[in-house]
């Protein structure tokens, strides 16, 4: 070889350390500067978000008395591959499974993924957490991660308070706030103030290891924020009122309602039978609901108070009266002529007593031919009406005016409209065919009409209020205990004009004083009431009684319906009344009552 | 042979700074990626890397200041007797070895276990710098290819009966200074060639090295485009070549006894990765390409310091550099190297004495195939290949033999 051809040679080795140095330089420029996903992927390599729940808004009752609270309930969760052999024995023994058992839940957690927590067992109580922390160190794999469970400490207003449940892919797809897992409000408070109570998510960014071990926070926790608690609220519920209506219907089926009329705030609602709330919560939860729901005889699940339609019986009055009144077909003043009962042709509507009462004395002793007389002659007004249809149509807008056939979509679950049959209903019904006669038991809150107890008791804040009604809700404060829920204040008048109310109170004092309710009047408080004995197709007559007191300045408006237990006077009276002393009264009288009630309840 | 007139006389300073930089960037990236994430941090600490890599810098920096005061005379008449040392030393693993990483190819002494393949380059390096230097006419130069070939054979069959394919490999790279002192070039030019098609072939798949033949051979024909016969020449060796890729994989599929094929799997890493495969390579590759342009920052690399790439303060310590300072940091380190294989081979070519320059020679392509294949494997370049990238990567056998490579080269050139 030549000089020339060693230098050549020279050049060919520095160029090829040349060569491959810049094609490995152009391949780091591309992994590096170009191509970006690789930064993603370390992410998701080394970065885990560890969601933090936050507690659930605590519910409080008008009083401050807690009614639901959240207590620490302990998820074991399991990553498959940091699984080491341990002694099934210990598992088994506190998770009272057994080894299959076991095995099918790793290998279901292997499947749901061998690097990611999944849970093996769902909300351990504070015992079983107890054993098992002593066990954990030599469970490799395992960890406990903290969960939150409703807890109700008075088992009281499970239909309104609802319950919380897993959320399902719908609701993830609705709402990116929830994750598979998350909980939310499946029903009655819980669902209506989901917003208020879910508080909002922590997070917490982890630096994770290859074996997904957390190895420290992120860039010092920048990232990371603790979870917000969800905000308390205060339900316009009496906590002790409520319980004790629910022990007033204790064995039967039926609903008490109270509303404070100024507010609209319900103090009470009772639907009976009930069921413990804490039936509905934790591990036990999904069987607890099918025996729930499988129990066809009682159905406790069933919300008398809200879903329920039941006829008004002579409750219904009252709204006839007050149409009457405002549509000039009668004054205080007007007598109608029963004669044991309204009879027209074939047509007989029975009453208990005879004579020619006028206003006051139809509403005291519940006078089956006033009212068909009255509620006739509404509908057949032809100097204001052209025809039936019109009149009856006026009427039935007086009707809605007062809360009836509709819901009020507050914050209460599983509303039912009930039923006022419009114009056209009937033109159907009886081919045009139709008059005042045909439909005549509805003035007397039978035949065609259904109602809720929930709006019979509303229609009673009405007439405690001369005239109009708030909705009726269930959440007075939102936050704190003096933010009131603003969501229900509007004041909506109805069609009467106040004036009228008053003869009609005055007929609801009698009803207390020497009429039909008399039995049940309170010693020093002017209550206004209303019997009613309501015809039930399917069995014994309901027995409903409708009230408010005080009269001159109302605090609560209660309406009670018992159902297959006869005459209102007998059962819904007197539990309406004791519901309204054990409200207004101080606490000696709550006690005395109780006892009374503890006494009736086991002489039962 | 003429003999030229060096034009860069005494201690080079640039060889050794640069070698400095080399090991204290090396010390610090260590030191990130062994550190996790514990609060006191103590950096001489002896039982982390990053402490014992400082008793290894210290150590090389006396042997370094050693080879440098010994006269470089020495270095010449004691290589054969340095060579074979360094062969029995390694045949001695075989009966006082222990196994790491399943390879056996270490010797404990107390604490510290050394790899006498590391020591056999340098050895082997300076062996064949005295077998050329004493190397007579070109009448003889049919034997001494022979014997030059087996001077590196031997040390390539020792390591791979010690199951150490990736440090055996290291070996090829005297081919450049063979081609340098006179080798024909198309020999250089078809070993280098097959050598990377099966790489291609056999790591990655045919098509890559279909596309990479085609490429070499279009290159070819243009150069050779005047002489018909060349050009014929290099058409049937493109041809057998193509055949060759084509036959790779169902020979070693169909031939191949199934230990045979888990043993050469081994060899290339092909299977050894437990956790599916390319997972080492992707969680590499993820590291340096998550750095960005400008890299996440001394100490910020969440890659490397989590375990996600494998050997990370050894034959992986590169990734910690492309993710912490990211292609700006990749571009420094390859400049670096470039710069001080360039500057040997510089050195080399220019020196009055011969042996300095076949020295110098293996010194450059040594750090060179180390360098490449390294940081090639971290970036789906090059096969798996368990070497260290020289200086930077934890280690006291690699870093004393680098230093010994090195400063012996320094020494020698001052002549």
């Amino acid at each position: 070889m030549d000089g020339l051809q060693e230098r050549r040679r020279y050049y060919v080795v520095a160029g090829i350390v040349i060569l491959l140095s810049v094609i490995w330089l152009a391949r780091l420029f591309f992994i590096q500067v170009i191509k970006t996903n690789y930064k993603d992927r370390a992410e998701s390599n080394a970065l885990r978000q560890i969601t933090m729940h936050p507690d659930r808004g605590l519910i409080y009752d008008r009083n401050d008395s807690l009614l639901v609270y959240n207590e620490a309930a302990y998820d074991l969760m399991l990553v498959p591959n940091e699984l080491r052999a341990f002694d099934t024995n210990d598992l088994c023994r506190i998770l009272d499974i057994d080894k299959q058992e076991v095995e099918r839940r790793i290998e279901k957690a292997r499947k749901y993924s061998p690097l990611l927590p999944s849970v093996f067992a769902q909300q351990i109580s504070k015992e079983d957490y107890g054993y098992l922390q002593e066990k954990l160190v030599r469970l490799n794999g395992f960890f406990v991660q903290n969960r939150t469970l409703r807890s109700y400490p008075v088992p009281v207003a499970a239909h309104i308070l609802g319950y919380v449940g897993e959320v399902n892919q719908d609701m993830i797809d609705k709402d990116s706030y929830y994750q598979m897992g998350d909980y939310i409000g499946i029903s009655g408070i819980e669902k209506a103030y989901e917003q208020e109570l879910r508080g909002e998510k922590g997070q917490r960014i982890v630096l994770v290891d290859v074996n997904n071990r957390e190895r420290g926070s992120y860039e010092n926790g920048a990232h990371d924020h603790p979870p917000v608690a969800g905000t308390p609220l205060w339900s316009s519920l009496d906590m002790r009122l409520q319980q004790f209506a629910e022990r007033q219907l204790e064995g039967y089926s039926g609903s008490v309602v109270a509303i404070e009329p100024a507010t609209g705030e319900i103090l009470c609602i009772v639907s009976s039978p009930s069921y413990d709330p804490n039936l509905l919560v934790g591990r036990a939860r999904g069987k607890n609901y099918m025996e729930l729901q499988n129990d066809t005889k009682k159905k406790p699940l069933f919300n008398r108070a809200l879903s329920a339609m039941y006829p008004p019986g002579s409750t219904f009055k009252l709204a006839n009266a007050l149409i009457g009144l405002q549509e000039g077909i009668i004054t205080p003043a007007t007598t109608y002529h029963c004669a044991k009962g309204y009879r027209v042709g074939s047509l007989t509507v029975g009453c208990h007593h005879a004579g020619s009462p006028d206003l006051y004395g139809a509403i005291q002793t519940s006078c089956n031919g006033y009212f068909c007389k009255l509620f006739y002659n509404i509908v057949s007004n032809r100097k204001k009406y052209k025809n039936i249809q019109e009149a009856y149509t006026a009427w039935r807008n007086y009707i809605m005016s007062l809360g009836f056939a509709q819901k009020f979509e507050s914050d209460l679950p599983y509303e039912t409209r009930g039923i006022i049959p419009s114009a056209d209903y009937f033109d159907k019904q009886y081919r045009g065919q139709w008059n005042g006669n045909t439909i005549v038991s509805m003035g007397i809150g039978q035949g065609e009409v259904a109602v809720t107890p929930l709006q019979m008791a509303n229609f009673l804040a009405i007439i405690a209020n001369r005239g109009y009604y708030i909705k009726p809700h269930v959440i007075r404060a939102i936050g704190s205990k003096d933010n009131i829920n603003e969501r229900y204040t509007e004041k909506i008048y109805c069609n009467i004009d106040e004036k009228y109310f008053t003869p009609v109170i005055e007929g609801m004092e009698r009803v207390m004083k020497s009429g039909t309710g008399w039995r049940s009047d309170i010693k020093g408080i002017r209550v206004a009431g209303k019997t009613g004995t309501a015809q039930n197709p399917h069995g014994r007559d309901h027995s409903v009684f409708a009230a408010f007191a005080p009269v001159d300045k109302p605090q609560i408006a209660v309406f009670v319906l018992v159902e297959n237990a006869g005459f209102g006077a007998t059962v819904a009276a007197p539990v309406a009344t004791s519901v309204i002393e054990y409200y207004l009264k101080d606490e000696n009288r709550k006690k005395e009552l109780e006892e009374e009630l503890e006494r009736k309840i086991s002489a039962r | 042979m003429m003999e030229r007139k060096s034009n860069v006389k005494g201690f080079d300073t640039t060889l050794m700074m640069l070698y400095i930089i080399l090991v204290v960037i090396g010390w610090f990236a260590i030191f990130s990626s062994s550190v996790g994430h514990t609060q006191d941090i103590s950096i001489f600490d002896f039982s982390k890397p990053y402490g014992k890599q400082f008793i290894w810098i210290g150590v090389s920096a006396i042997l370094s200041i050693v080879i440098l005061t010994l006269d470089a005379r020495v270095f010449m008449n004691y290589a054969y007797y340095i060579y074979a040392f360094c062969l029995v030393l390694m045949l001695s693993v075989f009966f006082l070895g222990t196994s790491i990483n399943g390879a056996k190819a270490w010797i404990k002494i107390g604490q510290f276990s050394i790899q006498p393949a590391e020591f056999a380059k340098f050895a082997t390096a300076l062996a064949l710098a005295k077998f050329f230097n004493d190397g007579k006419t070109d009448k003889q130069r049919a034997n001494q290819w022979i014997v030059a070939g087996l001077m590196v054979l031997i040390p390539i069959v020792i390591i791979m009966l010690q199951h150490d394919a990736g440090s055996a490999l290291v070996y090829l790279s005297f081919i450049f200074l063979f081609y340098r002192e006179g080798m024909s070039g198309n020999i250089f030019i078809i070993g280098l060639g097959a050598f990377i098609l099966f790489l291609l072939t056999f790591c990655l798949n045919e098509i890559y090295a279909l596309s990479a033949a085609t490429a070499i051979y279009i290159i070819f024909m243009i150069i050779k485009r005047r002489d018909k016969r060349k050009m014929l020449k290099i058409t049937v060796i493109f041809l057998v070549a193509v055949g060759v890729i084509f036959m790779i994989n169902p020979a070693y599929e169909k031939i191949l006894e199934p230990h045979q094929k888990m043993r050469i799997s081994t060899l290339f890493g092909k299977t050894v990765d437990p956790q599916g495969a390319d997972f080492n390579l992707n969680q590499s590759k993820i590291a340096i390409g998550s750095g960005g342009f400008f890299g996440k920052g001394f100490l910020k690399g969440t890659q490397t310091k989590l375990d996600f790439v494998p050997e990370r303060h050894t034959d992986f310590i590169f990734c910690s550099i492309g993710e912490e300072f990211g292609f700006f940091g990749s571009m420094v380190i390859v400049s670096l190297f470039v710069w001080l294989i360039l500057r040997v081979l510089f050195l080399a070519e220019r020196h009055r004495i011969r042996f300095v320059r076949y020295y110098g020679y293996s010194v450059a392509s040594i750090m060179f195939v180390h360098f490449i294949v390294n940081i090639g494997m971290t970036i789906g370049l090059v096969p798996i290949i368990g070497i260290p990238l020289p200086f930077l990567s934890y280690g006291g056998s690699s870093l004393i033999a680098f230093t010994i490579l090195l400063f012996v080269f320094i020494r020698l050139n001052e002549m």
